[in-house]
């Protein structure tokens, strides 16, 4: 006999599906199969439970071998290489829960540490263009049911958010928008033809790196002005022909990802976008959203930017928070060795940092928090294997569009495992045992 | 648990009666009790003013849009962040404090118990993890339900046991305390970019006006009998003229009678009044229609208010009254965040700065002072900032030095640079009332307390009550030398006494208490009906499972304290 | 004939990548899904190599071999799209500008044959540029 676990939340992206349902064993105790999520979900659940899965910390010795060690003692360690140090980091926490996120932020503060977390490398630079403009926004469902004009920008949702477009943006048959898929047009701007592209009504091929003047002749466009010839690679006809597209809807929404927040415009590519959803205002109405890449880097802003005051890139180190991005974020201080201490937790420098950068972290006392084995603890000193939220223990996560959902405890860890909660809670204790502080 | 004695104190509690008689209040076991023994510990409140912890009614304190706007503003936390030390965490952020700093400037003025004005459900569980990061006060969150879906759709059909029923559901599932209306209707137009600026203009599709909203949720909330009234943010805030859409939305509650247990009389509450009480037509004939509103608060008394006094600070407006903020970064070019929630309602952040040497900014001022001096009973008219909009809480103690002196308030009359409009604008000129001292304490709370339906528990130092104590350095018997004294005084409290704990001595924070989430349980008859319906819109139209919306765990609501409300009958 | 070309690199996230770093980055196929480098085939015949050929790809800040295919996502002439991993980041453009965010997308990069060079794991591509010792 089996379970079914129904409105199960997976933990990978920012999509957040809460509508998983895992058939588990009659004794609750294996994962058997999985329903409704995307491939990168099932793999997810499905290898959560592999025969080699690393079950107690190791700790790398001088001839780089790991020796297995206890979580007290790997505590002890973490504690011992964050107080220490002059200025710590605290990096990561996009794929665990609130509750872990908060515990390491009461460590932060006792250390006077950096806490940063992935956006430092996918919507940082999206959040310094809300700060300079603010964001015309509005939450999935809204999306489901009254968008009929959908713009994926530098974006490839059928590789990055796999049911997205099921879900929320092209096919869903919402309360305005019945004939789903037929009640909508599609813009796709990207330099390839993306599968997300094949999806689309208008693919625009850009010249890559040139969104900027797009995003801006899209705007002039709007206001009946003179364009030149090509603009970005694309004939000036194509662009009012799109922005007459973009005009004549209800409800139109701009999502938008690395291809605008990694080039080399960053943070201005991203003002401008919002600057066109500030205008399309004018005409009707349009809202602009972020392709949030981990499941939970949302919920790691909103906890930071509520308890702190800013969303990442906080520096602790004086007793009082600062955020200056380019100065306190995490990819700068690893460039410029600015940190002599780094505690990676629910999250991978090691694979997706400029290997510049990881050299760094390789050189100072480490600690990386992670279930799997990564390049990042390839090179830390200390691999500490950890529960998983969304399967073997619950909390809370904030989707894309900053919705809160608890994600659930589904089957229990390995034998002795513990969480990162449950670990950092170990750590904090010893911290405040040598830091003095009741 | 301790035992307290603080002797010698001026008591202010319009609870009992007392109008600073010197008066020993006695704490026990969490409670107000009538004596205790010989080894309780001493508290010296001689030439000291005693009143029970201050209420706040309506704040913009932990939520999505109040964190958007953390978010979106880096600066400001710039020049005020104080660094962790002692019992305190690192506390910054002047007009959107974070949750450490929240709870510490109110409990440090007094303030133990507070309401967050607006809930999205959706995201009842981002507000409650703020508030169980917010230390001390204990808090409690209004849903809004003035532009909800299934609201709209009962209403619409005029079937209140099912808006009813509707209600009591949505506050189980959000742990929330009262209904809230925001811009009643006109929200949901903003879902397509449109508004409604009076009560009779119909919300696009769902074909309902918002007098047909207003009226439907005041009956439905007396059906149930919730400890709070219904609580009103009205069409058409902050445009000229608006006093007009104050008075025809107030008019809806006439000849309804209040129906609870709670002690409440009123059947509707308006907040931030000062926004709703503009005249002329355009900015540059503004004018305060603070006496017209007024004089009908004043003859009706089924009805509340709260003030919203402007602070004249750079500040941030945060509401869901999102075609509004659309308008006014339209007005100010400032930065403009907006979301739109599937379904129930939006939210809109702008900064803003008002400017004394503005007059239309000087006037709101004035209109806000004009409220608490003309309305004549003040255990219906309560002090807010509509934090942050008009301006930071951290003020209250700036407003009511304006409302204790005359001076204080002539020095900011004479100091504005457009002074002659200011007076020729509004009846602030001619108004000399000063309020008094047991009047601050009707307004901030006894007035509050019984307003929320919360008299039994909180608002007075009558024995039986939460011994939610406060006392502030200022000698009632001492002529007033220099008003700023008395701002000095509520900004940094002597002793500050919640449930019985003491969490603030000579102003600073000494504990954090053990704080509550207040919430509402009514519970009604069965209703398949509406279940159905639940059911249907969460497979059809939400973006997340019913399941996920229900789920409320103790990790995030660690201390709930549930009213309870028996509504089926 | 073998060509040193040049291109412009981007990265970015691919199914195969997203399940792989879920089924285990220290295994063979995370190497499968990212170790590679997806060019038009135009670009391909100006290298002057068939599709599924070791290649070194340079970089002002790096270099690694990756084996490159033909464009599943394409066409897109003049642009090579490596998934993103330790692969690509040991050539993107580090830096941020000021602004904290590294320049993943839009490298100027030359692509040679290298038909004889290892494509190293994922987890010993990072431990080597390192050099961290391995036990």
């Amino acid at each position: 006999m089996t379970k079914a676990v129904t409105d199960v939340v997976c933990p990978f992206c920012g999509t957040l599906c809460d509508d998983l349902e895992v058939t588990v064993s009659d004794d609750g105790k294996q994962i058997l199969e999985v329903a409704n999520a995307c491939v990168i979900g099932t793999a997810k659940f499905m290898h959560s439970q592999a025969k080699d899965r690393l079950t107690r910390p190791r700790m790398r010795q001088e001839d780089g071998s790991w020796k297995e060690v206890s979580y007290e003692e790997a505590a002890d360690y973490t504690a011992k290489i964050l107080a220490g140090a002059k200025k710590p980091l605290m990096y990561g926490w996009s794929s665990t829960n609130c509750e872990a996120q908060s515990m390491g932020h009461e460590i932060a503060e006792m250390c006077g540490a950096v806490v940063d977390n992935t956006a430092a490398v996918c919507h940082g630079t999206t959040l310094i263009a809300v700060q300079d403009i603010g964001l015309p926004s509005c939450t999935l469902g809204e999306i489901k049911n009254r968008a009929d004009r959908i713009i994926f920008w530098g974006c490839n949702p059928a590789h990055a958010h796999p049911r997205h477009m099921s879900r929320y943006s092209i096919f869903p048959r919402g309360f305005f928008t019945g004939k789903g898929q037929k009640s909508r047009k599609v813009v796709v701007v990207d330099p390839r033809l993306t599968d997300t592209a094949r999806l689309a009504d208008i693919h625009i091929q850009i010249e890559q790196g040139r969104d900027y003047e797009l995003l801006n002749a899209l705007r002039v466009a709007l206001n009946n002005e003179w364009l030149p010839d090509v603009v970005a690679g694309v004939p000036k006809e194509k662009i009012r022909e799109v922005a007459d597209v973009l005009k004549s809807g209800r409800f139109g929404i701009i999502f938008f990802g690395m291809g605008v927040t990694q080039t080399l415009s960053k943070n201005h590519n991203i003002d401008e976008a919002i600057a066109l959803t500030k205008h399309l205002n004018e005409f009707t109405k349009y809202s602009i959203m972020p392709m949030r890449g981990h499941y939970n880097v949302t919920g790691s802003g909103e906890v930071l930017a509520w308890q702190f005051g800013f969303p990442y890139s906080v520096d602790l180190s004086r007793g009082f928070a600062r955020y200056n991005p380019g100065d306190t974020s995490t990819i700068d201080l690893l460039a410029r060795g600015e940190v002599d201490a780094m505690l990676t937790i629910a999250s991978d420098p090691g694979a997706h940092f400029p290997i510049s950068c990881v050299k760094h972290l390789a050189k100072i006392p480490s600690v990386c928090i992670d279930p799997h084995q990564t390049p990042t603890s390839g090179v830390s000193k200390l691999h500490v294997p950890v529960a998983f939220v969304g399967i073997e223990v619950g909390g809370n996560a904030y989707r894309m569009d900053n919705v809160p959902i608890d994600t659930r405890k589904v089957v229990e860890p390995p034998e002795g495992m513990k969480t990162d909660e449950e670990f950092l809670t170990m750590v904090r204790d010893r911290v405040k045992k040598i830091k003095g502080v009741k | 648990m301790s035992e307290y004695i603080i002797k010698n104190g001026h008591v202010f509690d319009p609870v009992q009666g007392i109008k600073g008689d010197k008066k020993d209040i006695a704490i026990k076991d969490g409670k107000i009790v009538d004596k205790v023994g010989s080894s309780a510990k001493v508290v010296d409140a001689k030439d000291k003013t005693v009143m029970a912890g201050a209420v706040e009614i309506h704040a913009h304190i932990a939520g999505p849009k109040v964190n958007l706007g953390r978010i979106y503003r880096p600066e400001d936390k710039l020049f005020s962040y104080v660094p962790k030390g002692g019992n305190q965490r690192m506390a910054g952020g002047f007009s959107i404090p974070t949750t450490f700093k929240t709870g510490y400037e109110y409990a440090k003025m007094g303030y133990t118990t507070c309401m967050e004005a607006a809930m999205p459900p959706l995201f009842s569980r981002h507000v409650h993890e703020e508030i169980r990061d917010t230390p001390i006060i204990d808090e409690a969150a209004f849903p809004v339900f003035g532009n909800n879906w299934f609201v709209l759709e009962y209403l619409k059909n005029q079937e209140i046991e099912n808006t009813a029923a509707y209600i009591a559901w949505l506050l189980r599932a959000t742990k929330g305390y009262a209904v809230k209306v925001v811009n009643p209707g006109g929200t949901e137009a903003w879902g397509w970019g449109l508004n409604c600026l009076t009560v009779n203009d119909p919300v696009p599709y769902f074909d309902i006006t918002p007098a047909e909203i207003i009226k439907g949720l005041i009956e439905a909330n007396e059906y149930l009998g919730l400890p709070h009234s219904m609580h009103i943010h009205p069409n058409n805030l902050g445009n000229p003229g608006n006093y007009e859409t104050t008075l025809d939305t107030l008019k809806i509650a006439e000849g309804i009678k209040a129906k609870n247990k709670f002690g409440r009389e009123q059947v509707l509450h308006l907040t931030h009044t000062q926004f709703h009480s503009y005249g002329g037509t355009n900015w540059g004939d503004f004018e305060s229609k603070a006496k017209e509103v007024t004089d009908y608060v004043n003859k009706n008394k089924n009805i509340t208010i709260d003030t919203g006094n402007v602070t004249l600070d750079e500040t941030t407006t945060m509401t869901a009254d999102g075609p509004f903020e659309h308008h006014l970064t339209g007005l100010n070019h400032l930065k403009w965040a907006n979301v739109d929630v599937e379904l129930e309602t939006a939210a809109g952040v702008v900064p803003y700065i008002y400017s004394p040497s503005i007059s239309v900014c000087a006037i709101q001022w004035a209109v806000g002072i004009e409220i608490p001096l003309m309305m004549k009973d003040p255990m219906r008219c309560f002090i807010t900032t509509d934090h942050p909009n008009a301006g930071p809480f951290t003020r209250y103690p700036r407003v009511i030095k304006w409302l204790m002196s005359a001076k204080a308030r002539e020095t900011q009359i004479n100091a504005f640079k457009h002074k002659d409009k200011v007076l020729s604008q509004s009846a602030i000129g001619t108004l000399d009332r000063e309020i008094s001292l047991y009047e601050i304490a009707q307004m901030t709370r006894a007035g509050p307390a019984k307003s929320l339906g919360l008299s039994s528990m909180i608002g007075g130092l009558k024995p039986g009550m939460d011994a939610d104590v406060v006392v502030y350095n200022f000698n009632p018997d001492k002529p007033v030398a220099d008003p700023d004294q008395i701002e000095a005084a509520f900004q940094k409290a002597s002793h500050v006494f919640k449930s019985g704990v003491e969490v603030v001595t000579d102003g600073e924070i000494v504990s954090n208490g053990n704080k509550r989430t207040l919430w509402v349980n009514a519970k009604t008859k069965e209703n398949p009906q509406v279940m159905r319906d639940i059911q249907e819109k969460f497979l059809k139209y939400y973006s997340v499972s019913r399941a996920n919306y229900e789920a409320l765990g103790h990790h995030i609501v660690p201390n709930p304290y549930a009213i309870e409300v028996d509504a089926g009958q | 004939m073998a060509n040193k070309i040049s291109l412009n690199l981007i990265s970015g996230r691919t199914i195969q990548q997203g399940m792989c770093i879920e089924t285990g980055k220290e295994k063979p196929t995370y190497r499968t899904a990212c170790g590679i480098i997806e060019m038009d085939p135009s670009d391909l015949k100006k290298m002057g190599a068939w599709k599924n050929t070791n290649v070194r790809v340079t970089s002002e800040y790096g270099t690694v071999v990756v084996k490159a295919i033909e464009t599943t996502q394409g066409p897109h002439p003049g642009v090579g799209f490596i998934p993103m991993g330790p692969w690509a980041n040991s050539v993107v453009n580090p830096n941020t500008y000021s602004t904290g965010m590294p320049t993943f997308k839009g490298t100027p990069v030359t692509v040679e044959v290298a038909i004889n060079e290892p494509i190293l794991l994922g987890i010993e591509l990072v431990q080597k540029q390192c050099g961290v010792k391995v036990g």
